[in-house]
């Protein structure tokens, strides 16, 4: 172990600038990303709920804490509690089975508090669309500030979609690292 | 065993893949003595309209087949009460198509929770929806026990799922898993689908198995129709399964070792993941590999690029991997925490047919891919990984194992693909319905896929059964006499689907 540790502190980090690009997701309101950084500066505490993902979504959302993207370096973090979260980040086409555990969760969290909706069933049901087990899109059941489209979206455009919310005065996301 | 179970009745000449037979309640509960016995594993069962279906497999053998039930009358003798693994499959069965099962000893709804505008959603007529009891746990009564009642939101980014613990101070005496959060109703979106459109569906089932899942898929579709791809597509099917498998076990492995707070392991471990990913995305142009595998082939052809992309990964995992492995086996506080957690009899993990990893690390020799081979896997057969302790422990180990063959027969496979086109458009047009099935091995154990495409080759019926389905329940046992805070240990050591189950 002590060989291991010692070579990652003389070999350079793996994590990568991020890219400007804003295509691929959709803001309800562009005044939201100057709202969220005047209220809590660069610091995001994001709880995450699967409301019926087929777990792909989960699985590059995970990968955004990995040593390439490290989310934590912007001050994004995610947080186990509601209590603790300023952001419900929501993927998967809503089951009904699913649905009071979401709206509860929402419950839970203390305002000001936003949501981000995840990958296409998220933001419109996706191929499960009228199916007798799902609501559909997350904005049927939850205010919807922030959709961020894929299937499943890949990391960098996930981390693309949660700075253009914390870049209050336009500032390169590639200058914040 | 099969032989003589099915000496009186003929096979069904429209289902490929392997034999259906047709029974009579009779032999129905003569298959439930033989799955008593051990002499069958019970692989899968399912309702249609009218009729509930079971696939076995007879280890002795390494034969398959499926039998068929008549269920006009709405009423079948349960399985359940001869073999515990299939009162899951059968309540499921029972909650779609309003079956009756005769005998179940649970009665319980499954994946109904009582939330849906329908009742019985695949039935012929189905009812509206009703409002139902509230789901009674299994009790569990003694003094100082205490209920701890975690999910469906996990504190993690993980899927829903319930999951209620009886615990006598730290000691788990109780586990039971409430499932069925993320169901989505796929079943009834695939009927009446084209096969392109329910090929889409199947590759979203379980997003970490969306390569397993389209090829089990397409292997179902193309027995139905007779057609076979062409090698190339064959090679590069396998090409794919293996780069899943690397990836999901590697995220496996670090974390597991994370939940047994030993975070530089995940650390590690996710880079490697990152560029399998990577390597994934430059090969076949998608990161997991979504919609890339159809009926008829692949839908997109390895360029030389690729090839260098996948062999530039598996060197970089022959050079750093063995470093891990070395470092998972010297770390005395983390062996402490995985050897000899949350073990798995032999006896059950063979009484349950326990799929993949979980099955072969408590003694289970079976691998789809060498078991019930198919091409290419048939004429380039990998090695299998087997652990006999059934641990925690024995779980990393023989992912640690299959990550180390993949390696290898990735680069064998680089080595000698054929040429040539890597799709046929797939053009038999069936004038009465057809039927396939197929068993593929994925990540977390073999997916087992039914199709039967009507004429106009719509989806009459398709059935995918995710391997979770006989994990769940080992779970249940593998944490009894545990301590609760090693449950997320032994949780992510079997890494189950939720959404693969829940359908």
């Amino acid at each position: 172990m002590r060989r291991r540790l010692f070579k990652n502190l003389i070999t350079p980090p793996c994590t990568e600038a991020v890219s400007e690009a804003t295509a691929g997701f959709e803001a309800a309101a562009e005044e939201l990303r100057g709202a969220i950084a005047r209220r809590l500066g660069r610091s995001l505490a994001i709880r995450e709920v699967d409301a019926g993902s087929c777990n792909g979504c989960e699985l590059e959302i995970h990968a955004l804490s990995n040593a390439f993207y490290d989310v934590e370096r912007f001050g994004i973090r995610f947080v186990a509690s509601p209590r603790h979260a300023d952001v419900l980040l929501v993927t998967g086409p809503v089951t009904l089975n699913m649905r009071e555990a979401l709206e509860r969760t929402w419950a839970a969290m203390p305002a000001p508090k936003w949501v981000i909706a995840v990958g296409d069933c998220g933001a419109g049901c996706g191929v499960f669309a009228d199916s007798y087990a799902c609501v559909g899109a997350v904005s049927k059941v939850l205010p919807v500030d922030l959709v961020i489209r894929g299937c499943p979206p890949t990391p960098a455009q996930l981390l693309q979609g949660l700075l253009w919310l914390l870049r209050a005065d336009g500032r390169a996301a590639a200058d914040m690292a | 065993m099969l032989k003589a179970l099915f000496a009186d009745s003929s096979p069904d000449g429209a289902h490929q893949g392997w034999p259906r037979v047709p029974v009579d309640a009779d032999v129905w509960r003569a298959i439930g003595e033989a799955l008593r016995e051990g002499k069958l594993d019970l692989l899968g069962l399912w309702g249609d309209l009218g009729a509930v279906q079971c696939v076995l497999y007879e280890p002795a053998t390494r034969q398959i087949a499926s039998a068929s039930l008549d269920a006009r009358s709405g009423k079948v003798p349960s399985l359940a009460p001869f073999h515990a693994p299939a009162s899951r499959l059968e309540r499921a069965a029972s909650d779609l198509f309003g079956l009756e099962f005769t005998g179940l000893p649970d009665r319980r709804p499954w994946l109904d929770h009582g939330r849906w505008p329908v009742q019985h959603p695949l039935a012929e007529s189905s009812r509206p929806g009703a409002i139902l009891p509230p789901y009674q746990f299994l009790q569990a009564e003694g003094p100082s026990l205490h209920q701890i009642p975690v999910g469906p939101v996990h504190a993690g980014i993980i899927e829903p799922g319930h999951f209620r613990f009886t615990a006598s101070g730290e000691t788990v005496v109780r586990l039971e898993e409430r499932l069925g959060y993320t169901h989505k109703g796929i079943e009834r979106l695939l009927c009446g689908k084209s096969i392109d459109a329910a090929a889409r569906l199947a590759a979203r089932v379980s997003g970490d198995s969306t390569v397993a899942y389209s090829l089990v898929f397409a292997r179902a579709v193309e027995a139905a129709l007779g057609s076979r791809p062409p090698p190339r597509a064959l090679w590069l099917r396998a090409v794919m399964a293996e780069l899943e498998r690397i990836a999901n076990h590697l995220g496996d492995v670090g974390a597991i070792c994370n939940d047994a707070a030993f975070s530089m392991m995940h650390a590690e471990c996710g880079i490697l993941r990152e560029q399998t990913l990577r390597a994934c995305a430059s090969a076949f142009g998608h990161r997991l590999m979504m919609d890339l595998i159809v009926p008829g082939g692949v839908a997109a052809d390895l360029e030389p690029a690729g090839v260098a992309a996948i062999l530039a990964l598996t060197e970089a995992l022959r050079g750093q991997f063995p470093e891990l492995v070395e470092l998972y086996e010297n770390t005395a506080s983390l062996q402490d925490r995985t050897v000899g957690t949350g073990i798995v009899s032999g006896a059950l993990a063979a009484q349950f047919a326990a799929p993949g990893v979980v099955g072969r690390a408590s003694g289970r020799a079976f691998d789809a891919r060498l078991c019930v081979p198919y091409p290419p896997y048939d004429t380039a057969p990998l090695q299998i990984a087997a652990r006999s302790e059934g641990d925690v422990d024995a779980r990393v180990w023989v992912r640690i194992q299959e990550i180390q063959h993949s390696i290898g027969w990735l680069e064998r496979a680089l080595a000698s693909l054929p040429d040539g086109p890597v799709r046929e458009i797939v053009r038999a047009v069936p004038t009465s319905s057809v039927e396939g099935a197929a068993l593929v091995e994925g990540f977390r154990g073999e997916v087992l896929g039914y199709v039967r495409l009507g004429v106009g080759r719509r989806i009459e019926r398709c059935h995918l059964r995710d391997p979770s389905w006989l994990l769940w329940p080992l779970l249940e046992a593998a944490i009894e006499g545990n301590i609760v805070a090693d449950f997320p240990l032994c949780n992510k050591s079997f890494n189950c689907s939720y959404s693969g189950h829940d359908l």
